[in-house]
């Protein structure tokens, strides 16, 4: 870490001992979401997400493939996350970084876990499924990039459309049905410092947070889970974090739903 | 991307013909809901390795090498007041039931080796070895659900089997909703078919939380009934790690 994170860190936890944050935000107030449906229109569906200054875009496309072999009758759904160079000075270019391929496969599971997309409904004729591919795009990186890419790639999903299958040809441009959604998750990502808590970090606060937690809910359950970074949470912690993410969902849902 | 979609498929597998996973209070195995499979652990199996151990749980069968502290290569990744800790979690491709894997590092190898080494990160005394790394390589040689956990636990084992300081020991251990009801240590066909999957790494003396991951729904009284179950199979996983590492200094 360098000097000046160091420093940084030092100020957010003494201001976080008067219950305060770096840009006044309360404990659990999450940053402004904005939320744009249909910014693309090659993709079948796209979404932009806005959380504070965090910026992320969001495309799906939808191919025709094989179904796996454990679900015949289904079809087949990848959440995938680029941290573009141009997003921040610590992103590099090659290949995914475990942080991008933690980022993915979390905002993947509480979309998966939640049952959000009809998978049967993507089911075209024995050995030929629709897979939809939701490929997330951080633009600019201020933080909380769990949450904003759940919302970007559950926006994106709301607003997809599978194109015409017929004898073997794909048509791209008969875009008539949509793509059913059964469920909308939210994600709500938690920093700890010592003992305080609080909710979506910006990137000045990640970089100085102990440990995180990134909970998954439709507002009635808890569908995906993941701690992160090397501090730890009591049992206690985990369970009031858990009743704050279920009271947070219609906030950051409405977004999605508009 | 075709490779990517079958790997996925270990999230959330098939509903079809799934089979009835509790019957008359028992489990398709014949354990009651808060029992463990049987659990062999073994410190110091390798002879190159600073620390190692060798795991049997249920079917799988996992090994874990601890190597360091020793320099860092490459030089960069040096930290000047502590040291890193590297770990490699990683599925031999003959370990599980199905196809042949693929060796090398798929994209959940790579997200479970992150989990679990920022589990070792908290525990580890590395300001005690600054410019220096520690390794930890965990092979699961045959899998049969909850391979994380066991993992964890045998990698544990390996680091204290090495001498590395540690301000706490860890434990590993998974809970899983089968048929609507919380069980401890899933396996593998239970996963397949299973509500939620919940692995857990727990400290040892204050129960803190180092690894939680999870999937599937639960309500937070499942959630919570979930870590009290964690917590209580826990006292024998502690035991045998204990054990372990004691049986290697009874022989000498």
């Amino acid at each position: 870490m360098s000097g000046i994170n160091t420093l940084k860190g030092a100020y957010i936890r003494s201001v976080l001992k008067d219950e305060k944050r770096i840009d006044s935000r309360e404990k659990f107030q999450m940053r402004e979401i904005e939320v744009k449906k249909e910014v693309l229109s090659n993709a079948e569906g796209s979404a932009r997400a806005r959380l504070g200054n965090t910026d992320v875009i969001a495309g799906v496309k939808v191919v025709v493939e094989a179904p796996h072999s454990d679900t015949p009758k289904e079809g087949n759904m990848v959440v995938s996350a680029e941290l573009l160079p141009m997003a921040s000075a610590g992103f590099e270019t090659g290949p995914p970084s475990p942080a991008a391929i933690e980022l993915a496969r979390v905002v993947d599971r509480g979309i998966r876990a939640g049952g959000c997309v009809d998978m049967g409904g993507l089911f075209i004729e024995d050995g030929k499924v629709y897979s939809v591919y939701i490929d997330v795009y951080v633009l600019d990186y201020d933080g909380n990039l769990f949450d904003v890419c759940t919302i970007a790639a559950m926006s994106a999903l709301m607003n997809t459309k599978l194109p015409k299958y017929s004898d073997g040809e794909i048509d791209r441009k008969d875009r008539s049905r949509s793509l059913k959604i059964d469920n909308v998750v939210s994600s709500t990502t938690f920093g700890k410092f010592g003992e305080d808590i609080i909710l979506d970090m910006n990137a000045d606060e990640e970089q100085a947070a102990d440990a995180r937690i990134t909970i998954a809910t439709d507002g009635k359950v808890v569908r995906a889970m993941q701690k992160g970074l090397n501090g730890d949470f009591t049992i206690k912690q985990v369970e009031q974090l858990i009743d704050i993410a279920l009271s947070k969902n219609e906030e950051i849902t409405k977004h999605i739903k508009r | 991307m075709i490779s990517e979609v079958i790997m996925l498929s270990d999230i959330m597998a098939s509903k079809i013909n799934k089979p009835e996973l509790i019957h008359g209070g028992k489990r398709l195995d014949g354990r009651k809901a808060d029992e463990l499979r049987e659990i062999k652990i073994e410190a110091g199996v390798l002879r190159n390795a600073n620390g190692s151990a060798y795991l049997e749980w249920g079917k799988n069968r996992i090994i874990a090498a601890v190597y360091g502290p020793r320099e860092v290569v490459p030089k960069h990744f040096a930290d000047p007041n502590a040291a890193i800790i590297k770990c490699r979690y990683s599925m031999a491709p003959f370990s599980s039931l199905e196809e042949h894997g693929r060796s090398g590092q798929n994209r959940r190898a790579i997200e479970i080796s992150k989990v679990i080494k920022e589990v070792f990160e908290n525990v580890v005394l590395l300001n005690e070895y600054p410019n220096s790394e520690i390794d930890i390589f965990m092979e699961v040689l045959q899998s049969d659900g909850s391979t994380r956990a066991a993992c964890i636990n045998a990698a544990a084992v390996a680091l204290a089997s090495a001498g590395i300081p540690m301000k706490d020991m860890v434990y590993g251990v998974s809970v899983g909703k089968v048929d609507g009801e919380i069980c401890v240590d899933v396996d593998m066909l239970e996963d397949n078919y299973s509500d939620a999957d919940m692995p857990l790494a727990i400290s040892h003396r204050d129960d803190r939380i180092l690894l939680l991951q999870m999937d599937g729904d639960m309500s937070n009284e499942e959630v919570r009934r979930g870590f009290d179950m964690a917590v209580v199979a826990g006292k024998k996983i502690k035991e045998l790690q204990r054990e372990a590492l004691l049986a290697v200094y009874k022989g000498v």
